[in-house]
């Protein structure tokens, strides 16, 4: 473990970096260091913590927009939009169970990874949808802002996208702004038994493209024992006022008759189930046992899925109407080179989520880049980060 | 008048030549190429491509090119990039900020040719697109199956979804549905080294940097999109609209915080001041109330009953603010009536005055009533009349300022009211632009919304896709601050 710093201020941190850069130290960058199983390790005698960077900076319930600083935990920032019937919409996960601790993610963690749950295949899209604005310290020892806290924003370059998704390697989050949206009153899951997996992607297909505005579209190969579902079940969410679930969740059944036997989870047992798919709980991955994420053409994950049960056993869960396809299996070279052909082979994209570090430091945790790409790459992040002090080595080798 | 830079005078006295070369790399017509001609030289037919959205700035290219693939256009900009000549990509040129506007020394790439759609899909809901089709031509192929692509811009008949990426469209939808870069799941981008690269794809989320974000509201900076594939959504069974008219903006403003806290996501919440109003209402005999000083339209979806139920919540809360008026359409036809005024402002503004430019800051939705005051007063100082349209979910503010393009002084000081109205969207905490972009129009404003620290890390990203500074030169980036790139003039091609 590295040395820890965690400044209280911005000026602070601007002096960590400002100093980093000038020695060419690198700087591993990190929240409350939940993610650290992510990717690949990063190899650095300090680690830059923005975890005593908290607190709710703005909150305005009536223009759907809140800003916190980057150290905030999710819990914090979602009782204060409980109280107010509001939400995160990107419905960001809790990967603490899947990553063996009990660390909440902070708001800049979850940013710097722009990870999305079950909503993310609403019109409201991903996480970095709805970043409207951050501040953030750059590799130059800068502090720059990127959008601000409205909701339509074209001014400028968007670096808030840039550094969404960018884990810490192009700078370093210090305040993030969020559009919200209001919680919906009331939500129910339509079940579906489907004989496989390609019935079952073609279920969640026939529920999205139904007028019924589904919010979460899913498929638990092995189903959910704990509700009674054995067997393959595809699940399909409605989330709006409680006068109008009845009507919709009707209309909904009948569209996916043809798919299967369809039944009805309302209440808590309805939510419960969400959250485990949000959270990946319901993959089943053992300790030891290495975890990927595919991100796919729905149509395409049956195959895909087909190939790595075959190549390695695995264990699946499929999210986002089967775009998303969760992957457990032996922390092996082979399984991983499975992984990346299957995604090659549907024109995807993968993420090695979760793996001992001797795995995720030996082999490339993203897929490679097309050359003239890879060379924007290196000369973006040398615009950022110029003396390569962020996070080196975090997402490629 | 905003300053262009001097033209390379080596690139125009290379025109001749530059334009055999071009024709070399687009040859001429026969049946391969519908349309005709690929490469326009002639000064006569330039004059077409002078100007886009933002009429005030014309500037006649030094050739426009018409290319039908994505190799050609890597073929030109491969030229280009090797002959050091700016490039200014255009679509169909309804860029209200300038964006398309040529410059003297500069090849404008016209994608408009590039108008086939290469897939639909419904299983896995997308369309893959070339980037000449235009907005509403998505919707069009994907209606008959009840689908719709959502961004929605005004000018959604004629813009091109290429401009849409490059400019990152919002339309009148966006608190529901988002904007173009939420909807978007992947392009075929060329950079100015004319590479071809594959960015995104059929699938939601990339792994590594997002490239796709970036690029998309980049305003033709980093490089040039030839294909894009877009989410499609279902649509909603129907929709219903009503109308409510307020005695102050105050008010109004009051309004729609009350339905942002209800729990309603109206999908679509539109303001109309006074003067927009009786606009409207003269041009489109809408049945607008002409007593009141600010109006809403408010839309929702759903099947009827629950268009019934939220309409009655909405119409309660409206009804706790003493309104003027209030009229909640029964049918599509009534929904129709009460959209008709709104629809037809640019034309009603037109009508009542030569010229106007059309605005476009963002605002806390809360400010409102303040921006709206001080933008009276800056009315009465400049001697200009200013009509506001406002997404009112949104804070998208488009204030048309009505002024007589006949008249330089009159121009010069529309320009400065408009610039003080940008300020003023920064001041009270918003931003220069929601959805129609910097370009040529506010590109000097950029150091009102940004430090240099800002300004000089968004270059240098600029930098890292164009070196030399060829792509669509003097927009976005104020020009004093640019880097001083001289463009290898090699004497030969």
């Amino acid at each position: 473990m590295s040395d820890l710093l965690a400044p209280q201020t911005e000026e602070a941190l601007l002096g960590v970096v400002r100093r980093a850069a000038a020695a060419g130290e690198p700087l591993a960058i990190e929240g409350l260091g939940g993610k650290r199983a992510m990717l690949r390790p990063v190899q650095a005698a300090r680690t830059l913590s923005t975890r005593a960077l908290t607190g709710i900076t703005l909150y305005r319930p009536e223009e759907l927009v809140l800003s916190a600083r980057a150290g905030t935990p999710l819990p914090e920032i979602e009782a204060a939009l409980d109280a107010r019937r509001q939400m995160i919409t990107a419905e960001p996960p809790d990967f603490s169970a899947l990553f063996g601790h009990d660390q909440p993610s902070t708001l800049g963690g979850m940013v710097a990874a722009n990870l999305s749950g079950p909503r993310r295949i609403g019109p409201a899209g991903a996480l970095r949808d709805q970043v409207l604005g951050v501040r953030a310290v750059t590799g130059h020892a800068e502090l720059i802002r990127s959008g601000g806290r409205v909701h339509k924003n074209v001014t400028g370059l968007d670096l808030c996208k840039l550094l969404a998704g960018s884990h810490g390697t192009l700078g370093v989050l210090t305040e993030i702004t969020l559009k919200l949206l209001p919680r919906p009153e009331a939500s129910l899951t339509v079940a579906v038994r489907v004989p496989d997996l390609r019935h079952g992607v073609a279920a969640l297909s026939a529920g999205l493209g139904s007028p019924y505005g589904v919010s979460g579209a899913a498929l638990l190969p092995e189903g959910y024992p704990p509700l009674g579902l054995d067997g393959a079940v595809a699940l399909l969410r409605l989330e709006d006022f409680a006068e109008f679930l009845a009507h919709r969740s009707a209309g909904l059944r009948a569209a996916l008759a043809g798919h299967g036997e369809t039944g009805l989870l309302e209440g808590e047992a309805s939510l419960a189930l969400w959250r485990t798919v949000r959270d990946a709980a319901a993959l089943g991955a053992l300790p030891g046992e290495a975890i990927w994420r595919l991100s796919l053409r729905p149509s395409a994950a049956p195959a895909a899925a087909r190939a790595l049960r075959e190549a390695f056993g695995a264990r699946l869960l499929l999210d986002w109407g089967g775009g998303l396809v969760w992957v457990a299996g032996p922390a092996s070279d082979a399984a991983h080179r499975a992984v990346m052909t299957a995604a090659r082979a549907s024109r995807g994209t993968f993420t090695l989520f979760r793996a001992p570090d001797a795995l995720r430091a030996a082999v490339p945790v993203l897929p490679e880049e097309p050359p003239p790409l890879a060379a924007i790459g290196a000369r973006v992040k040398a615009a950022m980060d110029p003396s390569g002090i962020l996070n080196p080595g975090r997402m490629r080798g | 008048m905003i300053a262009l830079p001097e033209p390379d005078a080596a690139v125009l006295a290379r025109r001749d030549r530059i334009l055999a070369d071009l024709r070399d790399l687009l040859p001429d017509p026969g049946p391969a190429r519908p349309g005709g001609q690929a490469v326009i030289g002639d000064p006569e037919r330039l004059r077409a491509y002078e100007t886009d959205g933002l009429s005030a700035y014309r500037q006649p290219p030094l050739a426009v090119v018409l290319p039908t693939t994505t190799e050609e256009v890597a073929a030109v900009l491969r030229y280009c990039h090797r002959n050091g000549i700016r490039v200014v990509p255009r679509g169909a040129g309804t860029s209200l900020s300038g964006g398309a506007l040529p410059l003297a020394d500069a090849v404008v790439i016209g994608l408009m040719r590039m108008n086939r759609i290469l897939e639909v899909d419904y299983a896995d809901r997308l369309a893959v697109v070339q980037a000449g089709v235009t907005n509403i031509g998505i919707t069009q192929a994907v209606a008959a199956e009840g689908f719709f692509y959502a961004p929605d811009p005004s000018s959604q008949l004629a813009c091109m979804i290429g401009g849409n990426v490059m400019m990152n469209s919002g339309g009148a939808h966006c608190l529901k549905y988002g904007v173009t870069a939420g909807n978007l799941l992947g392009v075929k981008f060329v950079t100015i080294e004319g590479e071809v690269i594959e960015i995104g794809g059929a699938h939601l989320d990339a792994a590594g940097y997002d490239w796709l974000g970036l690029i998309t509201g980049s305003e033709g900076q980093l490089g040039l999109v030839t294909e894009v594939t877009v989410r499609i959504l279902r649509a909603a069974e129907g929709a219903r609209a009503m109308l409510a008219a307020f005695r102050a903006n105050e008010v109004a403003g009051q309004v729609v915080d009350a339905i942002i806290g209800s729990g309603i996501i109206p999908v679509a919440l539109e303001f109309m001041d006074r003067p927009a109003i009786h606009a409207c209402e003269a041009f489109a005999q809408a049945g607008y109330p002409l007593d009141a000083e600010a109006m809403l339209i408010i839309e929702v979806e759903g099947n009827a009953e629950e268009q019934d139920a939220l309409l009655a919540r909405l119409k309660e809360i409206c009804g706790r603010f003493d309104p003027i008026s209030l009229r909640v359409a029964e049918t599509a036809e009534e929904s129709l009536a009460i959209w008709k005024g709104r629809k037809g402002a640019f034309g009603a503004i037109g009508r009542i005055s030569p010229d106007y430019l059309c605005m476009d800051g963002t605002i806390p939705v809360g400010e409102l009533p303040r921006v709206l005051r001080r933008m009276q007063e800056m009315s009465d100082d400049y001697g200009l009349k200013v009509a506001n349209i406002f997404h009112a979910g949104d804070g998208n503010l488009h204030p048309l300022i009505m002024f007589d393009a006949n008249d330089p002084e009159s121009f010069r000081r529309a320009e400065a009211f408009g610039a003080d109205i940008l300020k003023l969207c920064v001041e009270v905490g918003g931003c220069l632009t929601g959805e129609h972009g910097v370009g040529v129009e506010k590109r000097d404003l950029m150091t009102v919304q940004f430090n240099p620290a800002e300004l000089a890390q968004q270059r240098r990203i600029k930098s890292a896709f164009d070196p030399q500074w060829l792509l669509n030169p003097a927009k976005v980036f104020p020009l004093e601050g640019n880097p001083l790139v001289h463009p290898p003039a090699t004497a030969a091609a």
